[in-house]
C-alpha cells in the first residue's frame, strides 16, 4: 500500500511526480503489458490523481469499478464510495464533480440506463468528470453481451463522447479525457465508450509508462464556472425559481445554456487533435475506391475485412472515429474524397453510427454510404461477413 | 501450409477454468513473440453453465475479437459441451477450417458417423482423450484440467515453448489477479489444496508440460500438419 501524504508542488498524495498529460502520454518510456480493458483502466487512473470515484459495481458488467476501488485502499485515488444505485451513482459523481474533484465511474447496459436523467444534468452543471462506458446490451430478455445501442441514447446529452477501439486506446484515451474535458473553454463531461467483452474482458498487449508519474491534480479554480455557487450559473439555475416560470427570460436562458454546451463540446476539438493524434484515423489503402466507417471494436472487426479483401486484390481503408461528439464532419468529408462505397460496420440492430454519418455528410459528400454489416446482442461480427457484403456490391449475384 | 494467425475456440462449462486456460495461453503466446488475443463471454456466473474463451495467435496484428465463428482448432473441456449442447454453436465444430484440430475432453468417442464424415472431410484431426483423469493421476486434482488442455494445444501446435507456458501459468498464479467472485472462490480452493502457490505451479507445469509431450507424440503420430507458422520473434525461448 503506497503511503498517503500531502500533495506538494512535484508529487501528489501517493508520492507520485506529477507530469503534464504530454509528458505522459507522449514523452515517458513505455514497457508492454499484457492485460484486460479493465486491469488497464485501472493503470489509467492510477497515474491520473484522481481526487474520487464512486461506484456501483456489478460483475460480469466489468472488473473496472472494483479495480479502482483498490486503488483507494492503495492510496491512488482520494475516495471511494459505492452509490446505492445507478441513479444515485452518477448523481453523486455530480456531487463530487461539482464539489471541484477529478471524478471518474464506470458503467454499462442497463445501468447506463437508470442513470439516464443525470447525463444531461451533468453536461448542463459543466462538471469535467469522466464516465467509461463499457457498452453492453439493453434489451429484454436481459443480456450482458456485448452490443453499443446503447450509446444512441448517450448521443444528445450535451457530454463528449469519444470511442476507443482496443485495450491501448482506453489507456491512452481514459488518460487524455480528463485533460480535454478540464480545459477552461471546454469544461464537459466526457463519457469513454469501449464494447464490453470485446475490450473490458481481452487480454491482449498494451504499452504502459511507469506508475511512479502522474497527472497534475485537477484545479477547480481554473473552471469557467466557480464550484458551487448558487448566485451563479448554473447554480442559480438549480436554485433559483426563476426558470421554472413561464417567461421570455426563461426560455432564452435555457436555449442559450443548451447552445454553449454544445459549443463547449465542438471547442474540444484543437485539443482531441493534439492528444488522439486526430478526430480520425486511417488505415489500409489510402488510394481505395472503398471504406469502411467505423468505431470501436468494428474497426478492428474492418481491419481484419480491409486485410482479407487486398489478399483478394481489392482496396480498401477503414476509416475510424475517435470522437463521436464532437462528430469529426469536416475531416469524414475530406477522408470520403474519392470513395465511391463506403460500409458502416456496427454492433446494434439500429445503425445509430450509420444515421449520424449520413446525417453529417448531407449535401457534402457523393460517396454512396451502405449501413451494415449489422450485428447485436452479443453476436461477433468476422471478417467473412464484411467481405459477403463488399462483394454484393462489388460483384453482384456471385457473392464472395 | 502454416497459417500466419488461428483462431482456437474452448467452449467448457462454468469452473473448468477454460477461460483462465485461454488467458495462460495467450500469455504464452505474447511471451513467445506472437500477437496474441484472448477473450471470454460467458453469461450470468453458474458452474456447469455453458462458458466459452477464444484465443487468437498469429505472427500478424490481430484484430478480430469476440466469438470464433471460424475456428482452427476447437478444445471441448467437457462431455456434456456435445452430450448436452452446452456450446454457443452447434454443432460443437461449426464453422472450423479445413486441416483444423479438435481436442475432446472425453473417456470415450462421442462423435457420430456424421460428425467423423465432416471432419474428415475438412482434413480435421480428433484428439479424444479423458484429460480430467490424467489431471488427476499428474496433479492429483480435477482442477488442473484446463492445465491439461493448455499443454495439448501447444504441444500440437509445437511452436510455443514450455518456458513461455511457463511464464504464462506464473503470470497467472504469481501476480495480484482480478477475478469475479466465482473465479475467486475456486482460486481459494485450489491454493488450499496445495498449501502453497509454487506447489501449485509446479504441479500446474508439470501437467501442462505432460499433456504437451503426450500431444506432440499423437501429432506426430497422425501426421498433423503444422497449423502456426513459428514466431518472428520468439524472445529466445524456443
Amino acid at each position: 500500500m503506497s503511503k498517503i501524504t500531502d500533495m506538494t508542488a512535484t508529487k501528489n498524495w501517493s508520492g507520485q511526480t506529477l507530469v503534464t498529460a504530454d509528458h505522459m502520454l507522449f514523452e515517458a518510456p513505455r514497457t508492454k503489458h499484457f492485460m484486460t480493458g479493465s486491469e488497464v483502466l485501472k493503470e489509467a487512473v492510477k497515474r491520473c490523481t484522481v481526487d474520487a470515484s464512486v461506484s456501483y459495481p456489478i460483475t460480469p458488467q466489468s472488473e473496472a469499478a472494483h479495480l479502482i476501488g483498490e486503488l483507494w485502499a492503495e492510496g491512488y485515488v482520494g475516495m471511494y464510495f459505492r452509490g446505492e444505485n445507478e441513479f444515485g451513482v452518477m448523481a453523486e459523481v455530480a456531487g463530487c464533480a461539482m464539489a471541484g474533484s477529478r471524478t471518474i465511474t464506470t458503467t454499462s447496459g442497463p445501468g447506463t440506463l437508470r442513470a439516464m436523467e443525470n447525463f444531461p444534468q451533468w453536461s448542463g452543471t459543466r462538471i469535467p468528470c469522466q464516465l467509461i462506458l463499457m457498452a453492453r446490451g439493453i434489451n429484454s430478455p436481459l443480456t450482458i453481451q456485448p452490443d453499443n445501442l446503447e450509446v444512441t441514447f448517450m448521443l444528445e446529452t450535451g457530454c463528449m463522447i469519444w470511442y476507443a477501439e482496443n485495450v491501448q486506446e482506453l489507456f491512452d484515451m481514459s488518460i487524455a479525457a480528463f485533460i480535454v474535458a478540464e480545459k477552461p473553454d471546454v469544461h464537459v463531461p466526457i463519457v469513454t465508450v469501449v464494447d464490453g467483452f470485446f475490450v473490458s474482458h481481452t487480454r491482449e498487449s498494451v504499452m504502459l509508462p511507469e506508475d511512479d508519474i502522474a497527472l497534475f491534480p485537477y484545479e477547480p479554480y481554473k473552471s469557467p464556472l466557480p464550484p458551487i455557487d448558487s448566485e451563479t450559473p448554473p447554480g442559480r439555475f438549480l436554485r433559483d425559481p426563476f426558470v421554472m416560470k413561464s417567461n421570455y427570460i426563461s426560455y432564452a436562458t435555457h436555449a442559450s445554456w443548451q447552445w454553449e454546451v454544445r459549443s463547449a463540446v465542438e471547442r474540444s476539438r484543437p485539443y482531441a487533435e493534439h492528444f488522439l493524434g486526430g478526430l480520425l484515423h486511417e488505415t489500409g489503402d489510402l488510394d481505395a475506391e472503398i471504406a469502411f466507417i467505423t468505431c470501436g471494436t468494428a474497426s478492428h472487426q474492418a481491419k481484419e475485412g480491409q486485410r482479407e479483401l487486398a489478399k483478394l486484390g481489392i482496396k480498401s481503408k477503414v476509416i475510424k472515429l475517435r470522437t463521436i461528439r464532437p462528430f469529426p464532419t469536416k475531416e469524414l468529408v475530406k477522408s470520403l474524397e474519392g470513395i465511391k462505397h463506403a460500409w458502416v460496420p456496427e454492433f446494434n440492430v439500429v445503425g445509430w453510427l450509420e444515421k449520424e454519418v449520413k446525417t453529417a455528410l448531407y449535401g457534402k459528400s457523393d460517396t454512396n454510404i451502405i449501413g451494415g454489416p449489422r450485428v447485436a446482442g452479443g453476436m461477433s461480427l468476422p471478417a467473412e461477413a464484411i467481405i459477403q457484403e463488399v462483394m454484393e456490391v462489388l460483384n453482384p449475384g456471385k457473392g464472395a | 501450409m502454416a497459417k500466419d494467425s488461428i483462431k482456437v475456440r474452448l467452449p467448457g462449462l462454468g469452473g473448468q477454468g477454460a477461460v483462465t486456460a485461454a488467458h495462460i495461453a495467450a500469455t504464452a503466446a505474447d511471451t513467445d513473440g506472437y500477437f496474441a488475443v484472448s477473450n471470454p463471454f460467458f453469461g450470468a456466473e453458474k458452474r456447469m453453465a455453458p462458458s466459452e474463451s477464444y484465443v487468437r495467435i498469429g505472427t500478424v496484428p490481430i484484430y478480430d475479437r469476440g466469438e470464433v465463428i471460424y475456428p482452427d482448432i476447437v478444445m471441448i473441456f467437457h462431455p456434456q459441451v456435445i452430450t448436452m449442447g452446452k456450446s454457443y454453436t452447434m454443432p460443437f465444430y461449426a464453422g472450423i477450417k479445413e486441416n483444423g484440430l479438435v481436442i475432446i475432453n472425453s473417456d470415450e468417442d462421442l462423435l457420430t458417423d456424421v460428425d467423423k464424415k465432416i471432419l474428415d472431410d475438412l482434413n480435421v484431426k480428433v484428439l479424444t482423450r479423458d484429460f480430467t483423469k490424467f489431471a488427476i493421476d499428474q496433479a492429483g486434482t480435477e482442477l488442473a484440467t484446463n492445465m491439461a488442455m493448455l499443454g495439448a494445444l501447444f504441444g500440437a501446435l509445437g511452436t510455443v515453448s514450455k518456458p513461455a507456458i511457463e511464464e504464462g501459468i506464473k503470470d497467472r498464479f504469481l501476480k495480484k489477479y482480478t477475478a469475479s467472485g466465482g473465479t475467486a472462490t475456486l482460486d481459494s480452493v485450489i491454493e488450499k489444496k496445495f498449501k502453497k502457490k509454487k506447489e501449485l505451479i509446479e504441479k500446474n507445469l508439470s501437467t501442462a508440460s505432460a499433456a504437451f509431450d503426450l500431444t506432440a507424440a499423437w501429432a506426430k503420430e497422425v501426421g498433423l500438419a503444422q497449423i502456426l507458422e513459428p514466431s518472428k520473434n520468439n524472445n529466445g525461448n524456443i
